[in-house]
């Protein structure tokens, strides 16, 4: 079952790699991962999508909450939240069919052409996770993907709950 | 403001915080830091000539005393070394910090010569760990650390120390911290109201109570206010390796030791429970056997200060986060006055069935032996101690017959790796608690195994004048091994003997110290009565013990907690 938990922990050397290390030593498998410092730059927010049982997620968000960098944990996906993903996808721009079947996708997924090149196009696309898979399945029907770079989920509770210090 | 290096700080820092002994072995990293500790006195460096054994004798220098232990070793080699250590305490949360060296900041990540990532190697087996870049955080980085190591679930801490920063002749402002509580870092240490509530009524109404103490009930000195509550309720108290001694061995309450090599009447009671109050214990797979067969009729309250060791292995039912010291105190207060002729009425049909599972004495054996039984040397040693040693042990089948056959009375007296299980851990860690009781009989129990795993710390304890006494059951072989290899492998003894052990008498005195080898039992008495009458010397006991001998009861894996071997040929 996907899981989303929502990490505040210190803005510190070394905090990131001691929340990974618990994931790895207790057998936790990572699937997203998307970290950077907030507003105040003394902490950083992390956003870890995982795969476990609510056995497991409750080890988890005990183990991460017990590394002294952390100030708090929250499980997104125990109540209603926000997420979303953003992604680049360049694509080969072979000929005037693609191109225009490509700006259709674009329009109809909300999607933006942020580099354009003789060759290529690259998209910016954000929504959820699905969303995202769907746009790349639809652009690889008609055009050659060459690479793709996800940012993988962040999100928010939704409503007054938030997570501060 | 006072103007000094930052090696001089490393050292005040220490002194500030109060430690007084360091162990630890110098190395090219940490020279300045060893400089600064020359020509003064207020911190006692100890050499050893290993730095593994420096963290064991940190971590028995901890568990005989509450105080945090304290590691001194250079980067590289030196800092890799003490890891086995380091997990060791993490493992059985013992506080300890361990500083160190590190190479030149500028030449980090170069693989500079004697540099490794200790940050990095360490990271999966402590607490936290710092990594100073700057001399002025020296002091902040080390009281943290102390603090750290010392408070809530205790653990080692590692603080990482490049060269250039300790150097001896840039000078910077000492300030010590005044302050180093942190946002982030507020462990719990009373327990919620409406869970203690819960857990008094749990407790009233259950008929066949047990209290199941661990280790975290010696780290919270909580050994008088368990008696108290245990007595309130007239319950039987049981304990893992690592609680023995919170609640007095002989105690009438008390059913023993339990889990894996635990006596049957503890096992049986747990099983047959339907309330289970866990103090400070954690449930491992040591103690529970198949966790699906795990006491099935019990409500289990777990009192524990880490709130990831609740349910982590066995669903709890009433869980409380706190201390044991604190929360103890809180049931207690709940309670109020309690009947104490109900209460005792109550449990009568509990203690006559306890009654019934002791008679089967489970601790018996073969006393008429022409060989020496390990555990005749227990008790022989028990006799010779009045019951008031400090004791060290290693690993193997020695340590569980030192844990099941010498009643610990008092709280820090029983020192051994209980989580890790490290051969080699006795022998520095008795030196460890000789250097903090200078005057108290500290023995270790060892093997012929475990023994050479740090027997080059005789040494170390003829410079330092420590009197430790080595009790080794020389069975010629790697007895837990052979044991399981008798039971399950068919008696095919796969690399579990030692053909070319070392006479250990005159490796003894080849240190420096004394050696006696016993084969005979009738001699074992007097040879024991000779070895503590040496107080000032450290006494070598080479006892050649019956190498079939096995330890029992034994839980029979994949069953329930009662499920066990009594003997070769018995079982529940």
């Amino acid at each position: 079952m996907k899981r989303i938990l929502s990490v505040l922990m210190e803005n510190a050397p070394g905090a990131l790699s001691r929340i990974v290390g618990v994931f790895s030593q207790r057998g936790y498998n990572v699937d997203s991962l998307c970290v950077a410092p907030t507003h105040d730059k003394s902490l950083s927010r992390l956003t870890i999508t995982t795969q476990a049982d609510d056995k497991v997620i409750e080890q988890i968000t005990k183990q991460v909450n017990k590394l002294i960098d952390v100030l708090k944990v929250v499980e997104l996906t125990d109540g209603s939240h926000v997420e979303r993903e953003l992604m680049l996808i360049k694509v080969a721009t072979r000929n005037e069919l693609v191109r225009s079947e490509i700006h259709r996708n674009v329009d109809i997924f909300r999607a933006q052409i942020v580099d354009v090149d003789s060759n290529n196009y690259t998209i910016q696309v954000t929504g959820t996770s699905d969303k995202l898979d769907a746009f790349a399945h639809t652009l690889g029907q008609t055009a050659e993907i060459i690479e793709a770079s996800r940012t993988g989920i962040c999100g928010l509770a939704r409503g007054d709950k938030a997570l501060r210090p | 403001m006072e103007m000094m290096s930052g090696a001089a700080m490393v050292v005040r820092t220490l002194k500030d915080i109060g430690v007084k002994h360091v162990f630890g072995y110098p190395g090219g990293a940490v020279l300045d830091i060893y400089d600064a500790l020359y020509a003064q006195t207020d911190v006692e460096h100890v050499l050893v000539r290993h730095e593994q054994a420096a963290a064991h004798m940190a971590d028995g220098y901890a568990r005989s005393t509450g105080l945090t232990g304290t590691v001194l070793v250079t980067s590289g080699p030196g800092a890799t070394n003490t890891l086995t250590g380091i997990a060791t305490a993490f493992m059985d949360s013992i506080p300890m910090v361990v500083l160190s060296g590190q190479v030149p900041s500028m030449h980090i990540g170069e693989d500079a010569f004697q540099e490794t990532d200790m940050v990095g190697c360490s990271r999966p087996i402590v607490k936290h760990s710092f990594l100073v870049k700057r001399a002025v955080d020296i002091p902040e980085a080390i009281a943290k650390a102390y603090y750290i190591a010392s408070t809530g679930r205790p653990g080692p801490v590692v603080v990482d120390l490049p060269k250039d920063i300790v150097n001896v002749q840039d000078e910077h402002p000492y300030v010590f911290p005044t302050d180093v509580t942190m946002r982030s870092y507020n462990p719990t240490l009373k327990g919620h109201n409406k869970q203690i509530k819960k857990a008094v009524t749990t407790l009233m109404e259950a008929k066949r109570p047990i209290l199941y103490v661990g280790g975290g009930a010696v780290t919270a000195e909580a050994s008088s206010l368990i008696t108290e509550l245990a007595e309130k309720l007239n319950a039987p108290v049981t304990s893992t390796l690592m609680g023995l001694g919170a609640f007095s061995s002989v105690h009438e309450q008390f059913v023993g030791m339990l889990g894996m090599h635990g006596r049957l009447e503890a096992n049986k009671a747990m099983h047959n429970s339907d309330c289970i109050l866990a103090l400070g214990a954690r449930f491992d797979d040591r103690v529970t056997n198949n966790v699906d067969k795990f006491c099935p009729h019990a409500t289990i309250i777990h009192v524990d200060i880490d709130p990831a060791s609740i349910s982590k292995t066995v669903a709890v039912h009433v869980p409380v986060v706190g201390s044991v010291d604190k929360v103890t105190e809180q049931l207690l207060e709940q309670m109020g006055k309690v009947d104490e002729k109900a209460q005792k009425a109550k449990l009568a049909d509990w203690w006559k069935q306890i009654a019934q599972w002791r008679q089967r004495d489970c601790l018996a054996y073969q006393t008429d032996s022409k060989l020496i039984k390990p555990q005749q040397v227990i008790e022989a040693l028990y006799k010779h101690t009045h019951g008031d040693a400090f004791v060290s042990s290693d690993v193997g089948q020695h340590q569980m017959f030192a844990a099941l056959y010498y009643p610990f009375n008092k709280p820090r007296r029983w020192i051994n790796s209980g989580g890790l299980g490290t051969m080699g851990f006795g022998l520095p860690a008795a030196m460890g608690v000789q250097m903090a009781h200078p005057d108290a009989v500290s023995v270790v129990v060892t093997g012929d195994g475990s023994i050479q795993m740090n027997i080059q710390e005789l040494s170390t304890c003829l410079q330092y004048n420590l009197p430790v006494k080595i009790i080794s059951l020389n069975n010629r072989a790697l007895g837990m091994v052979r044991q399981w290899q008798d039971m399950i492998y068919k008696g095919r003894h796969s690399h579990s003997y030692m053909d070319s052990m070392p006479d250990f008498v005159k490796l003894a005195e080849a240190y420096g110290h004394v050696g006696i080898r016993v084969s005979d039992p009738a001699e074992l008495d007097e040879a024991m009565a000779r070895c503590f009458s040496m107080t000032d010397r450290l006494v070598f006991m080479d006892i050649e013990i019956d190498q079939n001998e096995h330890v029992y009861p034994m839980q029979i894996k994949f069953g329930a907690m009662d499920d066990m071997r009594l003997s070769k040929t018995e079982r529940t």
